[in-house]
């Protein structure tokens, strides 16, 4: 039986920084989860994945990771995604910091 | 200490000019990742979950003030004012810019320093005993061999694209600091029947998925004949080596599947074609460095002083007797400076402490520190009159945690909170496990004991070796961990043995205290350390301790 196809997110590393970002419906990348476009329908995920991974002057590494619906937009479903929202537990550095 | 001749300067800065333009091409896209990615590793640059990471080699782990100072500067300058010593004697920065890079790599290139062959299936940084050149139970000092080696490995034409990374790591004591038999090709000096010193080969050690114990490939190997030997080895993993699979790739694998016999009789025909090809420039070049390494003028002073305050002062004298090391040289003595403060990131030390340590190296340790593969830095050359002044600006610092070997003293990987690679979590653990022993102030009557942690099957932070080793995984999407015991990585080198089903983050620090509060119960007395227990009484009482609620059910 064919897998069901979990909601995700695209995700990469930006290419002069080098955090997390991730794709917005209106293609540009930002630097919160929550505003990411959340992809429901695996043929589109793996069309905007290739746009996504053409931007090679923006990002490095771009992939598809699972998320959910939450209440103020996608969220993580898993420990390393939700680090990657926030930066390293031992400092408060990375998007912890500078998003707050 | 060995210093950049033109050469080497030319070189380093030729290479940095070279990565300087790789850059500018990346960001002005005319490379694409794929494109730039083996070229920026070849240079130390990874990409990690929160930024750039930039790795740079501190060869053989021995660094002068003057670079300490440099480290500390680019903290400061380009990352976040610290930088993480590796437990392969590098130091890492984890918020780099892309395009700072080159420039930090120009700083680097200023005190003869640099990131080459920090990554990538090449031959990399060559590790050594932190204690070479002044530990009493020492043959020679292997840094010279260790830099030897490190000029021709880089950019060794012959070694670029190797099957899998390459680590080769060389001791000259008796006593192994250096991990030598979980290295690719481990060197151990020895002398033969006649007295004179060369080397036993150790190949086909590792960790990782598929740890191994190294092998003798060679009993002793004249000194003369190390650069081809080593050559000879390469050569033959290069051709012999697997491509096909990525977890089957490393030499432990090859000598593993081929049989030891026919890697030695490989070698050995490979040793006999190109031996002849060294003439003896090898050889001269040895001598040159062999000079730099040179003993420094050791003082003759009184260490009355020095007794006098350990008598008076008792917090002195515990660091004195868990932090030094006996020199080679009488009223000298080794300190190891603790970079696991309790509940501190294990090898995480500030520009200012960078700074304070370059101070204390210059006015009281000859111009010498190292990086050791367990985080720590050391001054390898102190007089013990000055040990009190030492102590006094350590303490000042922060620096004088008086745990070197005990509980606290815990090698832990970045794991995930900055790898990419890593399935969970270390240094919350280590924290954690070192807060805890803080708190019970056990750790000085556990006595010497050795943890360490990894965050995940690559073992960068050596847990097949600890005496406890811990192992982060994801089960199912949660941080899970798994605990090894009886693990050594000295020159008795054991792989440690899986205790039974992991814990959760939750339950890891508790497990970990049950354990070792359980061997103070266990011991035969006090002087039997943990591993001795373990190895007298073997793995069942240990796993009583750990799965009590098991226990009962078996019994029942």
């Amino acid at each position: 039986m064919p897998q069901t196809f979990t909601p995700k997110v695209i995700t990469a590393n930006a290419l002069l920084e080098g955090d997390a970002v991730w794709l917005t419906e209106a293609d540009t990348w930002t630097r919160t989860m929550a505003e990411a476009e959340l992809l429901t329908n695996e043929a589109h995920a793996d069309l905007r994945l290739l746009e996504a991974q053409s931007r090679v002057g923006e990002i490095a590494g771009a992939y598809l990771a699972d998320a959910k619906s939450g209440a103020n937009g996608p969220e993580p479903t898993h420990f390393r995604e939700e680090f990657r929202t926030r930066g390293p537990s031992n400092y408060a550095h990375g998007k912890q910091a500078e998003l707050s | 200490m060995y210093t950049y001749t033109d050469f080497d300067e030319a070189f380093v800065r030729a290479r940095v000019a070279q990565f300087r333009r790789q850059v500018e091409r990346r960001i002005d896209g005319s490379l694409t990742e794929d494109e730039f990615k083996p070229l920026r590793l070849m240079n130390g640059l990874y990409l990690q979950l929160h930024a750039y990471m930039l790795r740079v080699a501190v060869p053989y782990g021995t660094l002068n003030p003057a670079q300490m100072r440099q480290l500390a500067y680019i903290a400061d300058r380009w990352d976040k004012g610290y930088g993480h010593f590796t437990t392969r004697q590098n130091i890492q920065y984890n918020w780099p810019k892309l395009h700072d890079v080159p420039d930090m790599l120009e700083a680097l290139a200023d005190v003869g320093m640099h990131a080459i062959q920090t990554s990538g299936n090449t031959i990399r940084n060559v590790t050594a005993d932190h204690f070479a050149g002044a530990a009493a139970d020492e043959i020679e000092d292997p840094r010279a061999i260790a830099e030897l080696l490190r000029q021709w490995s880089t950019d060794h034409p012959e070694f670029q694209f190797l099957p899998r990374k390459f680590k080769i790591a060389v001791t000259g004591a008796a006593q192994d600091r250096a991990v030598t038999k979980a290295h690719d090709i481990g060197l151990r000096m020895i002398r033969n029947d006649a007295g004179a010193p060369g080397f036993e080969v150790i190949v086909g050690g590792g960790l990782g998925r598929t740890p191994m114990v190294g092998k003798v490939l060679r009993a002793f190997l004249p000194k003369a004949d190390l650069l081809p030997y080593c050559e000879a080895i390469v050569s033959v993993y290069n051709l012999l080596g697997r491509r096909d699979n990525k977890y089957k790739a490393r030499i432990k694998i090859t000598v593993h599947e081929n049989g030891l016999e026919k890697i030695q009789e490989l070698v050995e025909a490979r040793f006999a074609t190109i031996r002849p090809g060294f003439t003896g420039h090898d050889q001269a070049l040895l001598a040159e460095i062999e000079a730099a390494f040179a003993p420094p003028a050791y003082e003759n002073k009184s260490t009355d002083g020095y007794e006098a305050a350990r008598l008076a002062n008792p917090a002195f004298r515990s660091w004195t007797d868990t932090n030094l090391a006996q020199h080679k040289t009488d009223g000298y003595a080794i300190v190891s400076i603790s970079i696991k403060k309790h509940g501190a990131t294990p090898g995480d030390a500030t520009s200012d402490q960078m700074r304070v340590m370059a101070d204390l190296a210059e006015q009281y340790g000859h111009n010498e520190l190292r990086i050791s593969h367990e985080q720590n830095v050391i001054l390898p050359h102190v007089h013990k009159a000055d040990l009190v002044k030492v102590y006094a600006a350590l303490r000042e610092a922060d620096l004088a945690t008086a745990n070197i070997g005990l509980a606290s003293d815990i090698i832990a990987c970045p794991g995930m909170d900055y790898c990419a690679l890593a399935t969970a979590r270390s240094i919350p653990i280590a924290q954690e496990i070192a807060t805890r022993f803080d708190q019970l102030k056990i750790e000085h009557e556990i006595g010497q004991l050795k943890i360490k942690i990894s965050g995940c099957i690559n073992a960068c932070g050596h847990h097949h070796v600890g005496h406890i080793g811990i192992l982060g995984l994801d089960r199912a999407g949660v941080e899970n961990y798994q605990i090894t015991l009886g693990g050594d990585g000295t020159e008795t080198t054991t792989i440690g043995e899986r205790a039974g089903p992991g814990f959760s983050a939750d339950e890891i620090v508790p497990a970990i205290e049950r354990l070792v509060t359980g061997y103070l119960d266990l011991r035969f007395d006090v002087a039997e350390t943990f591993l001795q227990t373990y190895r007298r009484l073997g793995m069942e009482p240990f796993k009583a301790i750990l799965y009590p609620a098991e226990d009962k059910a078996n019994a029942a």
